[in-house]
């Protein structure tokens, strides 16, 4: 037992009552701000892991921007509470034990068969220069594309999420002035 | 011969006409169609003169090659095949092609003035511009392949020109029934060229007959080539209408009368007698098939003389008597007297060829009635059409010196006196003889004496077709113009002097090249003595005149027998009359069941219940599955959701179990 | 020390809640927002195994999954506000026009 292992645990707690936490609750704000909880947790995690490049990256653009965009659009949209719905018997039927019985499958293999070999804390230094160095020389090319995505995703949400056109009976109006 | 003859030039020239007028015909004048049409054909006779006047007997056989055709395998190596395109000239196809040439030519110029009024003028001469080509390339062919090929184009040609009037139901079928009992012919042909060429490994004439020759001899052999024989016989029996293929050539008489004169009396229906004689060196080794020839030949001589007593239609009585005279024809080659029969194959072209002439003219002068009951006495309205119909009929029935007394006598005495003849034979021929003399005089007397019987002649004749009938509304039988009395002339003429060249075994000697390679000659008819000769030959002069004069007493001088006799023999008469409904026997015993069973096997069965219900049932099938699948598609985002998680966990436990293994 | 494959499981459990809200949430910001909680989970699993075969590659791909979650996000969202504007709802079961 040392300091390490006790800290996952904390972490891991908190991230896995979050996730149980989004799916129990109907109001989305509150799966929100679990979800919040979740990231935070994985931030401390990263941190364990020696990533601190990634674990501040983590809080302040997904904890910090998208979860905010999140926020915003329920207040937006002033989402309540779930109603009930039929919902799909597929969906019930197949995916849930689908994914239970994939994620034991996982955990199964994955806990007998990878050994005991131990990740050590800071193991790998994810400092800013070095990530920084990598990112502007072997993946370039990524970087450089995800940039022009970025603005690809820019120009489409403004589009998809701005006011329709003025309606069809005020433009032939302004056509025969 | 230091020059070719170009003989390519002779199939090629009407074939030119063919097209010309085929292609561009429907548009052009009749002048120019006739021009055509005369033209080419009459290049084709003139030609064929030019050769016969260059070529001497020392120069045959003559072989033209032209073109490559089929080449397989290493040429000389055992397993390969050659054939070419080449034409053979010798004695036998030299009087083949003069005939072809000539009697064809004569009736091109008579069809001029049948056809004249026809709305498919063009039409009728390219069909017969291309007859004469298949024919043509038939005779000249220097291989079995080439030969068929002929063999098929003038059964093509033929079905084309009977069902020229394609519009009356009753040609269109006469049309596919010749074409039909032709190819059943054909098949027996065809199995022959397959044995010929599995055992001798070309279809070349020189080749096989002389590997036919150098045969051993042996009961192996002997069956072989009697199987050859036989099925070339029974493509013989298709095409040369004997028993029991001959049912197409009465149906035939739906075609126009030139068709009838130039494809069913002078030159198609001869091509079995062609191929016969052609292939003599097969059948002299093997006696069997010769003495089925022999058979066949009498028995449709005698079978078809008998319908003829009867027949009423001008045309049908004229297409009985030829088959009848094929059957001698066939009965000289079965007896190995096969220039005798090539011989009467030339005498009855003249004759035939003018009695059908004749008969179209008469038809055409009545304003197209064919029935001779209704005719009668037109001695006087139409003499020129009487003077030449009377010769033919003279020749025909064996009189002498006209042109049918040489070559039927000279078959007589050969079934009588051969090696492989016998006297039943001969006596069978000569009672047919009689018979032929009778119902040809019958024809005669029915037509042009008495009195006339026929309806006034109007714009258009009741008939059984449609004649080239000018404006003639007076009401009476008329003469025919020239240019269809000419052809009835030139071939009165010949009928008269054509079998002068038969006396003192003329014609015999000019074929023996031909007929005397390799199996022994018939030198033993030279042997036998004179004194039997000319008493046979008075017995089949005798039994003619017999003939004309029973025919004279039947029709002249007690007109009312005839019908006091056929009521004494009412059930047997009713059958002759009938043509011993044969037609009726083989529509039950071979197409019924065949149309039956096509219409419920084939039709019903397969085509209907496997092959549309395989369609119809995939089909039917696949809208099933999809109505099925379709609820897949319920547009419910989760249950989408639902089977891609599905999915994706499938693939994932796949992909560990693979890693894992 | 922790193994390696506690991260692992720590992840795939992370990665099963999401899958699971993705299929029974019927609030569209809640799917989307379970989305979200599977990418994270894949990325946990990244950095895990970026430590522990020593490759800075796999913090780098990290780096490059969260900008892919923001684009997403953003144009995911947008998609959604333009949906509601015409359905008026945010339950999935009524947006149910995609099909035949």
């Amino acid at each position: 037992m040392n300091v390490h292992l006790i800290l996952f645990l904390a972490f891991g707690a908190v991230a896995v009552a979050g996730a149980v936490n989004l799916l129990a609750q109907t109001h989305p704000i509150n799966s929100a701000l679990s979800l919040i909880a979740v990231m935070a947790a994985l931030a401390g995690e990263y941190l364990l892991l020696g990533a601190e490049f990634v674990a501040a990256v983590q809080v302040i653009v997904y904890a910090g921007a998208i979860m905010v965009l999140f926020v915003f659009t329920i207040m937006l949209l002033n989402a309540g509470v779930e109603e009930r719905t039929q919902g799909s018997r597929v969906s019930v039927l197949l995916g849930i034990p689908g994914m239970l019985l994939g994620s034991v499958l996982v955990a199964w293999v994955v806990l007998r068969h990878s050994g005991t070999e131990a990740v050590a804390a800071g193991a790998l230094p994810g400092d800013p220069k070095t990530i920084g160095q990598m990112l502007f020389h072997e993946f370039l090319l990524p970087f450089e594309i995800t940039s022009i995505l970025i603005l690809i995703a820019i120009m489409g949400a403004v589009v998809l999420a701005s006011k329709p056109p003025s309606s069809p009976a005020n433009a032939p109006a302004r056509e025969a002035e | 011969m230091t020059s070719s003859l170009n003989l390519w030039l002779i199939p090629v020239l009407p074939v030119a006409g063919a097209a010309i007028n085929g292609f561009l015909g429907k548009k052009s004048s009749r002048t120019a169609v006739s021009t055509v049409g005369l033209f080419f054909s009459g290049a084709a006779f003139v030609w064929a003169l030019s050769v016969a006047w260059r070529v001497s007997s020392a120069d045959l056989p003559y072989p033209e090659y032209i073109a490559h055709w089929i080449r397989y395998g290493q040429i000389g190596a055992p397993g390969s095949f050659v054939a070419d395109f080449s034409l053979y000239l010798d004695q036998l196809s030299l009087v083949m092609l003069l005939v072809v040439t000539g009697v064809g030519f004569l009736i091109h110029i008579y069809s001029v003035g049948y056809m004249w009024d026809d709305p498919s003028y063009y039409r009728f001469f390219a069909y017969l511009n291309l007859f004469m080509f298949f024919m043509l390339t038939l005779v000249l062919a220097s291989n079995y392949l080439l030969m068929f090929i002929g063999w098929e184009g003038v059964g093509l040609a033929s079905y084309l020109l009977i069902g020229f009037w394609f519009t009356k139901d009753s040609a269109a079928s006469a049309g596919k029934k010749a074409f039909i009992v032709n190819r059943i012919g054909d098949f027996g042909f065809l199995i022959a060229l397959f044995l010929i060429i599995q055992h001798f490994g070309s279809l070349e004439f020189t080749k096989v007959f002389d590997s036919v020759a150098h045969l051993p001899a042996g009961a192996d052999t002997e069956t072989l080539l009697t199987t050859i024989g036989i099925l070339l016989m029974v493509g013989a029996c298709g095409k040369s209408a004997q028993i029991p293929l001959y049912v197409w050539l009465p149906d035939a008489m739906e075609g126009p009368t030139p068709v009838s004169a130039l494809i069913h009396a002078a030159t198609m229906v001869t091509a079995g007698v062609y191929m016969v004689s052609r292939s003599h060196l097969i059948f002299e080794r093997a006696p069997t098939a010769l003495m089925v020839v022999a058979v066949i030949g009498t028995l449709t001589a005698l079978f078809a003389a008998t319908i003829g007593i009867t027949q009423t239609d001008i045309k049908k009585v004229l297409a009985y008597s030829t088959i009848s005279q094929l059957g001698y024809m066939f009965m000289a080659c079965g007896v190995g007297a096969f220039s005798a029969g090539v011989f009467h194959l030339m005498t009855h072209a003249f004759f035939k060829g003018l009695l059908f002439l004749a008969a179209g003219s008469v038809i055409h002068a009545v304003g197209g009635e064919q029935d001779m009951r209704k005719m009668g006495g037109l001695r006087s309205y139409i003499p020129w059409t009487f003077l030449t119909m009377g010769i033919a009929t003279l020749a025909i029935a064996g009189i002498p010196p006209f042109a049918g007394f040489w070559s039927k006598d000279e078959i007589l005495w050969q079934a009588y006196s051969s090696t492989h003849g016998s006297w039943v034979i001969w006596l069978i021929g000569v009672i047919t003889a009689f018979i032929t003399s009778f119902y040809m005089f019958r024809l005669l007397f029915m037509t042009f004496f008495g009195d006339y019987h026929g309806a006034k002649v109007d714009e258009h004749g009741h008939g059984t077709h449609v004649v080239g009938h000018d404006d003639h509304g007076h009401g009476e039988p008329h003469e025919s113009p020239m240019v269809m009395l000419a052809p009835l002339m030139i071939l009165a003429l010949l009928s008269v002097v054509g079998g002068l060249v038969g006396i003192g075994n003329r014609f015999e000697h000019f074929l023996d090249p031909v007929f005397n390679t390799g199996a022994a000659s018939e030198a033993v008819g030279e042997a036998a003595s004179n004194v039997t000769e000319y008493m046979l030959m008075g017995i089949s002069v005798g039994v003619a005149l017999l003939g004309l004069f029973l025919a004279w007493f039947l029709y002249i001088s007690k007109p009312y027998l005839p019908q006091k006799i056929a009521d004494r023999l009412n059930g047997f008469y009713e059958a002759v009359l009938n043509k011993y409904y044969v037609d009726e026997f083989y529509r039950r015993i071979f197409i019924k069941p065949l149309i039956d069973a096509s219409t419920n096997i084939l039709w019903q069965g397969l085509d209907r219940k496997i092959i549309d219900d395989t369609v119809n049932n995939a089909a039917d099938g696949a809208r099933h599955v999809s109505d099925e699948v379709r609820h897949m598609q319920s547009g419910n985002l989760r249950s989408y959701a639902g089977w891609i998680a599905a999915g994706s966990a499938a693939l994932i436990a796949f992909m560990i179990w693979m890693g894992v293994r | 020390m922790v193994p390696l494959s506690y991260y692992l499981v720590l992840s795939g459990f992370l990665f099963a809640c999401g899958v699971a809200g993705f299929l029974i949430k019927r609030n569209i910001i809640t799917i989307f927002m379970s989305i979200e909680l599977m990418l994270n989970g894949v990325n946990l699993s990244f950095v895990a195994f970026a430590a522990h075969w020593h490759a800075l590659a796999g913090q780098i791909f990290v780096f490059f999954v969260m900008v892919v979650a923001a684009a997403e996000a953003a144009v995911g969202l947008a998609i959604i506000i333009a949906v509601y504007r015409t359905r008026e709802t945010l339950n999935i079961d009524q947006v149910n026009l995609l099909k035949l």
